[in-house]
């Protein structure tokens, strides 16, 4: 178990770490990975695996935040390993920064150096827990003006659209204080789940499933202990049933400082949490939940040479939520050479476009209230005439969205209890939900 | 650190260029003696300005006498900076790097921990040979040193000096010290360190070492698992990784001991670290190998977990967990035959995650579910991401060939077929194909569809040849059949694709015997293109069939329309003995590329997981050939011998016909009738003539031939059935003395097809002298083989070691009768001469 090199490449390849641990793989390397990834994609064979050999070289990498972080090996090691690594040192370096990106990286370059060389030494992992690596690392973040960026990674979520959390809690590195000089208390709890929905073509759910994750990032200071609850009627896997009306979760695993010693009886983790972001708790939910939108498509043909499109929303949400940067995306038939929109009247915010080059219909709503209906109709003009099914030629419907305060599955946090070591002030807490879709699919 | 390459759009405020750097150099030398208050803080600011310069690939090794100098400093920022400076250019410059000792050795008696452990680790990775005497010092005091990171460090830094001086590091006897602070020390990162340490320097050192290859496995013993288990969960979730492999080694004594330990890790399965579940899944499923019942429940256990693990993770993840779901589904497919709806994909999975899922839901069919997978699949098939849809249609066919119930299959095949996009057209083709050589019940609903296909709207190759197979094997039921044979004929030249000209001149043939009349037209004519075919197959192929005809046109029609059988199984493309070698090497990159790791590492990286040195553990053992003759054939037997150029090809290891066939792909059909003659010829003299030598080969099928066929053969007869297990092997080879010991030379040509080294085990056998185990250390390759006297059970043990880029051989003989060894080196040196010549 070991990893000769570790690297970062820009989207386009440039070189911006890159960290020799072991000097057995030969130094064009991050050229050759970047060709291969490059070529992948262009001789059609889609994305390269994360993990792939070019004359012995083992090489491994994972996206974030539109970097690709890299690692060689020669020998013949676990890729979950590898892969996770890859993933958690992309994680450390963003709790430092507060921001992941290019120019975050390029700013602190020292500091990133620093923190690979606690975290690997020849190869090997030492640790990669953003706390004990405080203590090992001495520069300061420089940190790069938040605000300007284009939101990225699931916590940014929370930024659009939301009032109450201040944007740049999320984007703070655990290095660094408020302007007045002294340290905010404050911990995130989030639930972010992320729902896959199939629906057939008569509108009937096929397949549905909740990936749900429990994050937290403290900014607490003297590592207080933290009680979280969950619902008392939360069942895990078929046979630990507690009830009708119960949430089952199919599974769910647990992050390391968390204690489960009276999970089993009344549902409360106990974790000390450490600094940066991790997920407490990540869970599986296959039991039928009430899907958020409810998608009804068509597609007819009108004529000769003519069809027309007809697609139904429907928020089945309540009023108070609204769902935001909703887009809906559909293949229309190849032959499709004209499209026209027609929206309801008195529609706001909503954009329709017609993807010449994927002949992709694309009906964008920048929000949608609970309990409310859209509609949209398209007419298609074809350049030629048709044999087959048209509904065989287009679809499936494909949506994405994001609910804050909204979740799926209902589990709860009913609360969340900070071990107080002073009475002189409150931490603040903040316990937000949030569900996306993650594959959300209607065909035709 | 290397410099990256890229060099351009330096940013405004690094400087760049010549000039700036002699600039920095005036600087830090004004800086250097200064002691005035504030200086600490220009300092920072030029040294952050050297290391920017450095990273983005400017030389500044010339300033490496001022960086020493301004080293003085109790400031840690400038430190660190200064090490990751010094360590970037030391290498290069080792008498410079002398000038930085010093300071690293003052800093390693520093008050402060963190600075002892900084400037320990940078001494060591310096790299330079001439100053590991320096080394050995501090890391002596290092690992005694009372701060657990300072001995972190310096465990580590063990291995370092290992890497740069061996013997250095054996001879301050920090092995041994390693092994104490394993068993003793308080950190478990201190102890993980040193674990990951000892593994590699007992691995490298056990070639040479039996006392290293003795310690190396005395960390399996149960002491040293129950030590490391007991404290598992205080180690760091990479460190519970290491210590799991080693667990997943050990071999309890009792059932109740296996029970201890996978109730201890129980917990590990609902770890959010991907890692450990599957580390923890390893240990689950090895130690129960031997329980039946037991093994069938831990499948239960962790199905839940992986699947979760496949969900939650980033898809980077999931692609590493499905391909270990993949390996599990292959063993024990009904464990996943009712979560099947986990493997369908989502629109917006990447492709690598997309096309697992695909082979899962393949992996999975089974009477109950086929049903709606094959629906699911049919969903696909009308996709935009064409790669999937072509996946798909795939496993659509795959799972049609591996079920009893095809109804339904078999219409949804035939839609593809009318769906009028071309790719689905042509996939679904080679499909329908596959399938009615299986289920040649269904010929009359396919060839109705079939027949209303226009060749002229297929084009890829594979497409076309699978058309013009049914073509020629239907023809009777396809009215204009010969027509549309006859024109593909005519445009023989515009066909570049030398498969579907094979497959022209086979199907041609065969309509002809069905339909003389019409097709005596067309036959003339291909046969004439394909004798004026420059490829060389279609050439013979044309040639074989046109003596046939003169020969007897009923022998012909027999061999090309001879009566088949369907074909019941089609045969796997891994045998067994490949999946077990990835199944014991679970979790690692083997079950990711489907390969076990000595086919993609070379010997030195393959680390602890595997390969050891030891005869019974080298890597192909290669049974004695006549038992794996009977398989091979009934593998032969049962695909249809007149159609499977391709599948062959991929079945085949590439170069494993040898020097004495290279011609791309070749034909079953001749083999057949070739294999016939070939047989009774070696039955009756029992001694093989050169020629049919040959055509073992070139079959590939390896059955033995008779004695060796050397022109004067020596008074020394061996048995070409000897037979020896690998444990009597290795005995008799420690009991034996060494009674011969000879280098040789090897012809070139004879280099050369070592690159495929079974070619020679083959080769060898023909002169009845069997190989027991091979292994490869670039640039030599390792073989022992064993011999027998004809009439008496004496035998020969030989090792054989041929470095290939001197081709030199060096080879050892044992003999049970030591008089006759001399009489076995000479024979075994001819039959050697003689490997890669024609």
């Amino acid at each position: 178990m070991m990893i000769s090199q570790f690297f970062v490449l820009s989207q386009r390849g440039d070189n911006i770490v890159f960290r020799d641990y072991r000097g057995e793989v030969q130094k064009g390397s991050a050229e050759t990975f970047f060709r291969k990834v490059k070529f992948w994609k262009e001789d059609a064979e889609g994305d390269a695996p994360p993990v792939f050999n070019v004359d012995g070289v083992n090489y491994f990498h994972v996206k974030a935040a539109g970097l690709l972080f890299v690692a060689t090996t020669r020998v013949n090691v676990s890729p979950s390993l590898v892969l996770g690594l890859l993933q958690r040192i992309a994680r450390v370096i963003k709790d430092y920064l507060g921001v992941l990106n290019e120019d975050s990286f390029r700013k602190n370059f020292v500091l990133v150096y620093e923190l690979l060389d606690e975290m690997i030494d020849f190869g090997y992992v030492q640790t990669t827990s953003t706390e004990l690596l405080k203590s090992y690392v001495f520069n300061e973040p420089i940190m790069i003006d938040a605000a300007r960026l284009p939101p990225m990674g699931p916590a940014s979520i929370f930024m659009q659209g939301t009032k109450r959390m201040p944007g740049t809690a999320i984007t703070k590195s655990v290095f660094a204080n408020e302007s007045g000089g002294k340290k905010r208390e404050e911990i995130f709890v989030d639930v972010i789940e992320k729902i896959s929905v199939t629906f057939n073509s008569s509108g009937f759910i096929l397949t549905s499933e909740i990936d749900g994750t429990i994050q937290m990032k403290s900014y607490l200071t003297g590592n207080p202990e933290i009680r979280l609850a969950l619902n008392e009627d939360l069942s895990i896997g078929t046979s630990d049933y507690r009830g009708s009306g119960a949430v089952i979760l199919d599974d769910c695993n647990f992050h390391e400082s968390v204690h489960l010693d009276s999970f089993d009886v009344d549902r409360t983790l106990s974790l000390v949490p450490p600094d940066g972001e991790f997920p407490v708790m990540n869970y599986r939910m296959t039991q039928p939940f009430k899907p958020p939108f409810r998608i009804n498509a068509l597609i007819e043909e009108t004529g000769p040479l003519k069809a027309e499109v007809t697609i139904k929303i429907r928020a089945e949400f309540n009023s108070s939520i609204n769902a935001n940067t909703v887009l809906v995306q559909m293949p229309l038939p190849t032959s499709t050479a004209r499209v026209n929109f027609e929206l309801e009247p008195g529609a706001v915010g909503h954009t329709t476009d017609f993807k010449e080059t994927n002949k992709r219909l694309e009906w964008g709503i920048k929000k949608v209230v609970g309990g409310s209906e859209h509609t949209l109709r398209a007419k298609l003009t074809l350049s030629h005439e048709f044999h087959g099914n048209i509904m065989k030629e287009a679809g499936p419907l494909s949506m994405t969205f994001t609910i804050p305060m909204y979740n799926a599955s209902r589990l709860q946090v009913k609360y969340l209890q900070i071990a107080k070591k002073s009475k002189a002030h409150n931490p603040y807490r903040w316990v937000r939900y949030v569900t996306q879709a993650n594959s959300y699919v209607a065909r035709l | 650190m290397a410099p990256p390459q890229s060099q351009r759009s330096p940013s405004p405020s690094q400087p760049s260029g010549k000039s700036e750097v002699s600039d920095l150099k005036l600087q830090l030398r004004q800086l250097a003696g200064s002691r005035a208050p504030g200086t600490d803080d220009l300092k920072r600011d030029l040294f952050k300005k050297v290391i920017s310069n450095m990273t983005i690939g400017i030389d500044v090794s010339s300033l490496f006498g001022e960086m020493v100098m301004c080293s003085a400093t109790s400031d840690i920022v400038l430190k660190k900076m200064c090490y990751l400076y010094v360590g970037n250019y030391a290498k290069g410059n080792p008498e410079l790097a002398l000038l930085t000792i010093n300071f690293l050795q003052r800093d390693c008696k520093d008050m402060d921990p963190m600075i002892r452990g900084l400037a320990l680790r940078s001494l060591c990775t310096l790299r330079v040979e001439n100053l590991v005497e320096y080394l050995v010092g501090p890391l002596g005091s290092g690992l005694k040193d009372n701060n657990s990171y300072v001995r972190m460090v310096a465990v580590i830094g063990v291995l370092k000096l290992y890497h740069i001086s061996a013997s250095t590091c054996i001879d301050a006897d920090f092995p041994a010290t390693l092994k104490h602070l394993m068993l003793n020390d308080p950190d478990t990162q201190v102890v993980a360190n040193c674990l990951s340490a000892l593994q590699e320097i007992w691995t490298l050192e056990s070639g040479s070492s039996e006392e290293a290859a003795r310690e190396r496995e005395a960390v399996h013993s149960k002491p040293v698992i129950y030590y490391l288990l007991n404290r598992i969960k205080e180690f760091s979730e990479w460190s519970q990784c290491v210590v799991l492999e080693l667990v997943a080694k050990y071999v309890p004594s009792d059932n109740s001991e296996i029970f201890d330990i996978m109730n201890l890790l129980e917990d590990r399965l609902q770890h959010a670290n991907g890692a450990v579940v599957l580390a923890t899944t390893k240990v689950f499923l090895h130690l129960t190998l031997s329980m039946a019942d037991v093994h069938q429940q831990v499948y239960e256990r962790i199905k839940a977990p992986l699947l979760t693990q496949v969900s939650s993770g980033s898809p980077e993840q999931s692609y590493a967990i499905l391909s270990h779901l993949h390996l599990l589904v292959m063993r024990a497919p009904y464990i996943f035959s009712s979560d099947y709806k986990h493997f369908y994909c989502q629109y917006n999975e990447p492709s690598y995650v997309k096309k697992l899922k695909l082979e899962m839901l393949t992996a999975v069919a089974n009477e109950s579910n086929t049903y709606e997978i094959v629906t699911e699949l049919c969903e696909y098939a009308a996709n935009v991401d064409i790669p999937i849809a072509r996946e798909s249609i795939r496993a659509v066919g795959k799972i049609a060939l591996q079920q009893y119930d095809v109804n339904a299959i078999v219409d949804r095949l035939l839609q593809f077929l009318e769906m009028e996009k071309d790719y689905v057209t042509a996939e679904a083709l080679v499909l329908v194909k596959d399938l009615l050589r299986k289920y040649p019940q269904w010929s009359q609903d396919c060839i109705a569809v079939v027949g209303n296909i226009s060749s002229k709207n297929v084009q890829e190759p594979k497409a076309k040849a699978a058309l013009i197979w049914m073509l020629g094997e239907y023809s009777q039921d396809m009215n204009d059949a010969p027509y549309v044979l006859e024109s593909l004929v005519e445009n023989w030249d515009e066909e570049h694709s030398a498969e579907v000209r094979l497959h022209l001149l086979t199907a041609v043939m065969k309509c002809f015997f069905k339909r003389p009349p019409e097709t005596q037209k067309a036959l003339g004519a291909a046969l004439a293109a394909g004798l004026a075919d420059f490829h060389q197959d279609v050439h013979d192929r044309a040639l074989f069939y046109y003596r046939l005809l003169q020969y007897k046109v009923s022998v012909a029609e027999s061999v090309v329309n001879p009566p088949k059988q369907a074909v019941s199984v089609f045969a796997d493309t891994q045998n067994s003995e490949v999946k077990d070698r990835i199944f014991d090497e679970f979790n690692s990159l083997s079950v990711v590329y489907q390969k076990p790791s000595y086919m993609f590492t070379d010997k030195e990286h393959r680390g602890i997981l595997e390969f050891s040195d030891e005869l019974g553990n080298l890597s192909i053992s290669v049974e004695s050939g006549d038992s794996v003759v009977p398989a091979q054939r009934v593998e032969e037997n049962d695909k249809d011998l007149l159609l499977s150029t391709t599948e062959k090809d991929e079945v085949r290891d590439p170069g494993s016909n040898g020097s004495a066939y290279n011609a791309p792909s070749y034909d079953a059909a001749i083999s057949q009738p070739l294999a016939d003659l070939a047989l009774p010829s070696t039955g009756l003299t029992g001694q093989a003539p050169a020629s049919s030598l040959a055509i073992d080969d070139l079959l590939g099928l390896g059955f033995p031939v008779g004695t060796a066929a050397t022109p004067s053969p020596p008074p020394l007869n061996l048995n070409p059935k000897a037979v020896l297990d690998p444990g009597t092997f290795q005995q008799k080879w420690r009991q034996l003395p060494i009674s011969l010991s000879e280098e040789y030379s090897l012809s070139p040509q004879g280099i050369v097809s070592l690159t495929a080294p079974n070619a020679l085990l083959r080769h060898m056998q023909s002169h009845s002298i069997q190989c027991i185990a091979s292994g490869r250390q670039s640039p030599n390759f390792k073989f022992f083989f064993f011999a027998q006297k004809a009439d008496e059970a004496s035998v020969y043990l030989v090792e054989c070691i041929i470095n290939t880029s001197s081709g030199k051989s060096q080879i050892n003989i044992k003999a049970d009768d030591q008089s006759s060894s001399q009489a076995f080196s000479t024979l075994f040196q001819s039959a050697l001469s003689k490997f890669g010549l024609p």
